[in-house]
C-alpha cells in the first residue's frame, strides 16, 4: 500500500525546463507545491566541474547524464504490420533524466516558430488548396497564435540570456537578423556569440548566393549576464564540450543556471529527486485528478495528493503516464478515433560533410559551442513557394560548429577505407580542414495517420509496466523535402570553396540507430476540438480539467526548428492562464 | 505494484550508483561535496579482462586497425587494447544500463541490435572463434603470429562477411572493433588509451583546454598549444629525479 503524503496545492511531475518554469510561476503566485523528479539533483559545481566535465567517452559516448534504457525504454516498428522490438541502447534520440532535464545537456539553440506554423492547416490549405496535402497527413492548427505567444517567448529568451541578432522588431526588418521571423517586441538580451572561421565563410557564401544569413539564437552566453530573477551566468568560453555535457562555466542556459537558484529559495517549494511517478490518480468520476503515485529509490511507493497536477515529464513520458492512468481516449489509427498517442512526430534532419584543401583552410573545429552558428531560413516552413516542388514543410540550415571532439568528429572523404593506414592518413589530413556541421539541415516532420504511439503488448519496464510502442516511418513528403533542402545546403558549401561535398540525405525507412535529435513531439496534442486533440489551447486536459500537460507532446506536428523556445513559451502561456484564469475559477477554461 | 518489483528495482539502483537515496529538497540548494564521482583513472598493469592469448590477438588487431607510421604510433602503443580491456571489465562490458529483457528477436537493421550477448561475451566468443579460424586455415598459427598482410586479409574477410563464425556474429564483432578501437585512440588518456595523447597530437586536438575566447576570432590560424588531458600534462608534473 502506498503511504500517503500531506496534500499540496500542486504536484509537478518532472523537473526539467517546463517543470522548473511552471514551478517558479506557481510558487510565485503563492501556491504550495512539490515537484517529483525521476533522476538525481544536479549542480554545476559538483556534477560537471570544468576539471573533468570535458570527458567525451563518459558523457557523449556512454551517455552518463541520460536515462538508461534499463530504467525504461520504447519499442519501435515502422508500420502496424511489423513486430515492434525494444530499443536496447539509445540511437535516434536520447531521453534526459534528472533535475534540469534536457536543459542540462542541450545545445541551447533557442528558436521561435514562424507565425504560419501555428495555423499550419489553415495556412497551407488557403495557399495551395486542400488537395496539395498528402491524403493521410493529419496536420492541425494549434489553437494558439504567434502573437499570443510572443510575450512568453520574450520572457524565456530573457530568462536564458539568449545571444542573437533580432530580425524583425515590431514589423521593422533588422539588418543581419532573420528577416523571416515573426515580429518581436524587443531585441535579444545579448549580442550574438563570436563566430569562428567556418561560420564567417558560410555567411559570406550564403550572402553571395542571395540569402540572408544570420547568427543562430544561442543560449550560450556571449557576455556575462544577470537574468530577471537575479541569477547570473558567465561568458561562454567556446569549450566545445557543450551538447551531451553539463556546462562547468555557468555559461549555458539551463534550469540550473537560470531558474532553479531562485526557485529553491521559495519556502512554498519542495522537490523530491530519484522518485518516479508511476500514475496520475483520478477520482471515481474519472474527471478529476487527485494527485500522483510515485516510487522512490528504495522502492517504496507513495501517494502525493494535490488539487492541481502538472505533467511535465517530456513528450513521450507524458503520453505514457496518460495512457497508463487511463486519462483521455487512446488513439486507434484503424478507426481513426481517440487522441492519446495521435500525431506523434520526430524530425527530418540531414547533413553535408565538406572537405577543403588542408593547405589553405584551418577551421579549429574544437573552438565550438552548442548553439553558435550561421544559418539561413529561406527554406523553412512556408517561407518559399512549395507549389512547384510537390511537398510541404521545410527547415533551417546552418553551419553550427558544435564540436571537434575526436571520437565523434573525425570525418574522412567518402570512399576512404574504414580502418588501416589509409583511414588513419585521411583522419589526420582532414581533421582541421573538413566541416561537419553540428546541425546541418534541421527539417520539419509533419503528422500522419499511421505515425503514433501506444502501449506495447509484449515488452515491460522494470516496474512491470508496458513500454511505449512507437510506430513511425518517413513519408514521401518528408523524403522530398529533405532532398530539396540538402541540395540547397550543399550549394553553399560548394560556394565556400570546398573541394568535395558529401550529402547525407535522410532516407526511409526511419532508422532508430542513427541519432537525429531528441525533438520528439505530439502524442497529447493541443487544439480546439476534443475529438482530435487531448488538450485545449491552454494545455489543459479536455477530460480532467485540473491536469495540465506541458512540453512538445502538445505540438500537433513538428516545425523545422528546435522545440524548446516554443515548449517554454507554452509553459509561460499556461502558467499565465492558470494564474489569471484557472485559480479564480478552477474548471474547464474552454467550453468545447 | 508488487513487492518483488520493488526489490528488483532497489537492487538495480544500488548496483548502478551510490547516489540513489531519494531526497527531499526544501529551502536549500542540496550541495554536497563530490556527489558526482570524479573519473577513475586507468593504471597500467596486468590485463583485467583478456587472457594472455586474447590480449596478444587484441594487440595485433588494434595495430592493424590503426597501424603505426613514422610519425604516430599505432593502436598497440597508443594503448587501445588496454582501453578495451578495462572497458570490457567495467560497465560497458556487461551492457550495464541497456534494456536486456527478452524475448530477443532479430528484427530489421533499423530496429537496432537485439542480441542477448553482452559486449564482454561478444569479444570472448569472437576471439576464441578467430583463434580457431586462424589455426585451421593458416597452418596452425594464431592471429598474432601472422604477417601483417595476412592479418589484414583476415580482418577484411570479417568486414565483408566472407568469414563467418559458428558461435557468434563475425561481422558484428568487426563493427564493435571499428567503434571501440578508435575510441581507445581518441578518448581522454585517463581511460587507458591515447597514451601520451598521441591520437590528439596526430590531428591537432588540444584536449580539454576549455577556454578559447582569445582564439575564436583568429580565423584560419592554426591553434598552437599542445593538448591537455583530464590528468594534466606530463610536463606539468615532471618526474622526480
Ligand atoms: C542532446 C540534446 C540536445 C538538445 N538541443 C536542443 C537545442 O539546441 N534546442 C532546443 O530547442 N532543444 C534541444 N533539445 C531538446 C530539449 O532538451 C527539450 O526540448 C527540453 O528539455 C524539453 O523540456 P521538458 O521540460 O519538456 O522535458 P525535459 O527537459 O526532458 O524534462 C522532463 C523531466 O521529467 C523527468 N521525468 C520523466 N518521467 C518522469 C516520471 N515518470 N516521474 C518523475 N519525473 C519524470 C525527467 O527525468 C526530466 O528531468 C536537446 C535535447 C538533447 C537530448
Ligand atoms: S561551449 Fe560555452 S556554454 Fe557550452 S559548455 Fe562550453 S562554455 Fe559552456
Amino acid at each position: 500500500m502506498a503511504r500517503k503524503l500531506p496534500r499540496k496545492d500542486v504536484v509537478i511531475v518532472g523537473l526539467g525546463w517546463t517543470g522548473s518554469i511552471m514551478a517558479y510561476e506557481l510558487a510565485d503566485a503563492g501556491l504550495d507545491l512539490i515537484a517529483i523528479e525521476r533522476g538525481p539533483w544536479r549542480n554545476t559545481a559538483t556534477d560537471y566541474p570544468p576539471g573533468y566535465a570535458a570527458d567525451e567517452l563518459r558523457y557523449r559516448i556512454r551517455h552518463e547524464l541520460f536515462l538508461s534504457p534499463s530504467q525504461t525504454t520504447f519499442t519501435f516498428r515502422h508500420k502496424m504490420s511489423e513486430a515492434a522490438l525494444p530499443i536496447r541502447s539509445w540511437g535516434a534520440f536520447m531521453p534526459p533524466n534528472g533535475v534540469g532535464g534536457g536543459g542540462v545537456h542541450w545545445n541551447a539553440e533557442t528558436w521561435r516558430f514562424l507565425p504560419s506554423d501555428f495555423v499550419l492547416k489553415t495556412h497551407l490549405t488557403e495557399r495551395y488548396g486542400v488537395n496539395f496535402l498528402p491524403e493521410d497527413m493529419t496536420i492541425q492548427d494549434w489553437g494558439v497564435t504567434y502573437d499570443e505567444l510572443e510575450p512568453h517567448y520574450d520572457k524565456f529568451e530573457y530568462l536564458c540570456g539568449t545571444s542573437g541578432q533580432a530580425g524583425n522588431i515590431k514589423g521593422t526588418i533588422m539588418d543581419g537578423g532573420n528577416p523571416f521571423e515573426g515580429p518581436r517586441a524587443r531585441a535579444y538580451p545579448n549580442p550574438p556569440q563570436d563566430q569562428p572561421f567556418g561560420h564567417a565563410l558560410f555567411g559570406k557564401a550564403a550572402r553571395d548566393l542571395g540569402y540572408k544569413p544570420f547568427p543562430q539564437p544561442s543560449g550560450n552566453m556571449s557576455r556575462p549576464y544577470q537574468n530577471p530573477l537575479g541569477v547570473r551566468l558567465g561568458p561562454c568560453t567556446y569549450c566545445g564540450f557543450c551538447e551531451w555535457f553539463g556546462c562547468g562555466n555557468y555559461s549555458k542556459a539551463s534550469p540550473q543556471t537560470t531558474v532553479l537558484p531562485a526557485l529553491v529559495r521559495k519556502p512554498n517549494f519542495t522537490a523530491r529527486d530519484n522518485s518516479e511517478v508511476t500514475r496520475i490518480n483520478v477520482d471515481s468520476s474519472g474527471k478529476r485528478a487527485t494527485g500522483v503515485t510515485f516510487v522512490d529509490a528504495a522502492g517504496d511507493e507513495w501517494e502525493q495528493p494535490a488539487d492541481l497536477v502538472v505533467l511535465s515529464a517530456y513528450t513521450i513520458f507524458n503520453v505514457q503516464l496518460l495512457l497508463l492512468s487511463g486519462i483521455g481516449k487512446a488513439y486507434d489509427p484503424a478507426a481513426n478515433t481517440g487522441v492519446i498517442g495521435r500525431n506523434f512526430t520526430h524530425q527530418t534532419t540531414s547533413d553535408v560533410v565538406s572537405f577543403f584543401d588542408p593547405a589553405k583552410f584551418v577551421f579549429n573545429p574544437f573552438i565550438a559551442s552548442g548553439a553558435i552558428g550561421m544559418c539561413i531560413d529561406e527554406f523553412n516552413g512556408d517561407n518559399f513557394d512549395h507549389g512547384p516542388h510537390g511537398f510541404v514543410g521545410g527547415g533551417y540550415m546552418g553551419h553550427v560548429q558544435t564540436n571537434g571532439r575526436p571520437i565523434e568528429t573525425t570525418p574522412v572523404p567518402p570512399g576512404t577505407p574504414l580502418w588501416g593506414a589509409a583511414w588513419k592518413k585521411a583522419v589526420k589530413e582532414n581533421y582541421q580542414s573538413a566541416i561537419k556541421p553540428g546541425t546541418g539541415v534541421h527539417g520539419s516532420m509533419y503528422s500522419y495517420r499511421d505515425v503514433y504511439v501506444d502501449l506495447d503488448p509484449a515488452y515491460k519496464d522494470r516496474f512491470n509496466r508496458p513500454l511505449v510502442r512507437i510506430t513511425m516511418d518517413f513519408h514521401d513528403n518528408e523524403i522530398k523535402q529533405n532532398k530539396f533542402l540538402t541540395d540547397k545546403f550543399a550549394e553553399i558549401f560548394q560556394a565556400m570553396g570546398a573541394k568535395q561535398v558529401h550529402k547525407e540525405y535522410r532516407k526511409a525507412p526511419y532508422d532508430i540507430t542513427k541519432y537525429q535529435t531528441t525533438h520528439l513531439c505530439g502524442g497529447a496534442i493541443m487544439g480546439s476540438d476534443p475529438t482530435t486533440s487531448a488538450l485545449n489551447r491552454f494545455l489543459q486536459s479536455w477530460d480532467v480539467p485540473n491536469l495540465f500537460v506541458l512540453g512538445a507532446s502538445a505540438f500537433p506536428q513538428n516545425a523545422g526548428y528546435n522545440p524548446t523556445g516554443t515548449v517554454a513559451a507554452l509553459a509561460y502561456w499556461t502558467a499565465d492562464a492558470i494564474r489569471s484564469k484557472y485559480l479564480k475559477n478552477p474548471g474547464q477554461l474552454i467550453n468545447a | 505494484m508488487q513487492r518483488r518489483t520493488f526489490l528488483t528495482l532497489a537492487a538495480w539502483l544500488v548496483g548502478t550508483t551510490s547516489l540513489t537515496r531519494a531526497t527531499v529538497i526544501h529551502n536549500r540548494v542540496p550541495w554536497a561535496p563530490h556527489p558526482n564521482s570524479a573519473p577513475e583513472m586507468v593504471r597500467p598493469g596486468p590485463w583485467q579482462f583478456f587472457t594472455l592469448d586474447e590480449a596478444r590477438a587484441m594487440e595485433a588487431i588494434v595495430d592493424r586497425i590503426i597501424p603505426p607510421d613514422p610519425e604516430t604510433p599505432g593502436g598497440k602503443i597508443a594503448g587501445c587494447a588496454v582501453f578495451i580491456d578495462r572497458q570490457l571489465k567495467g560497465p560497458y562490458g556487461s551492457n550495464q544500463g541497456h534494456y536486456t529483457l527478452g524475448p530477443h528477436t532479430k528484427g530489421t537493421q533499423e530496429q537496432g541490435p537485439q542480441s542477448a550477448l553482452t559486449h564482454a561475451e561478444l569479444y570472448r566468443n569472437a576471439l576464441a572463434a578467430l583463434d580457431k579460424h586462424c589455426k585451421s586455415t593458416q597452418a596452425g598459427k594464431s592471429f598474432a603470429e601472422l604477417e601483417a598482410a595476412a592479418q589484414d586479409d583476415v580482418l577484411r574477410k570479417l568486414e565483408s562477411g566472407e568469414v563467418k563464425f559458428e558461435t557468434v556474429d563475425a561481422k558484428g564483432f568487426f563493427s564493435a572493433l571499428l567503434k571501440d578501437v578508435p575510441e581507445g585512440f581518441f578518448a581522454d588518456p585517463i581511460h587507458g588509451g591515447n597514451i601520451d595523447m598521441v591520437g590528439w597530437k596526430m590531428i591537432g586536438f588540444p584536449g580539454i583546454r576549455y577556454d578559447y575566447r582569445d582564439w575564436v576570432n583568429r580565423h584560419n590560424e592554426r591553434y598552437p598549444h599542445p593538448p591537455v588531458s583530464i590528468a594534466g600534462r606530463a610536463d606539468w608534473t615532471p618526474a622526480k629525479s
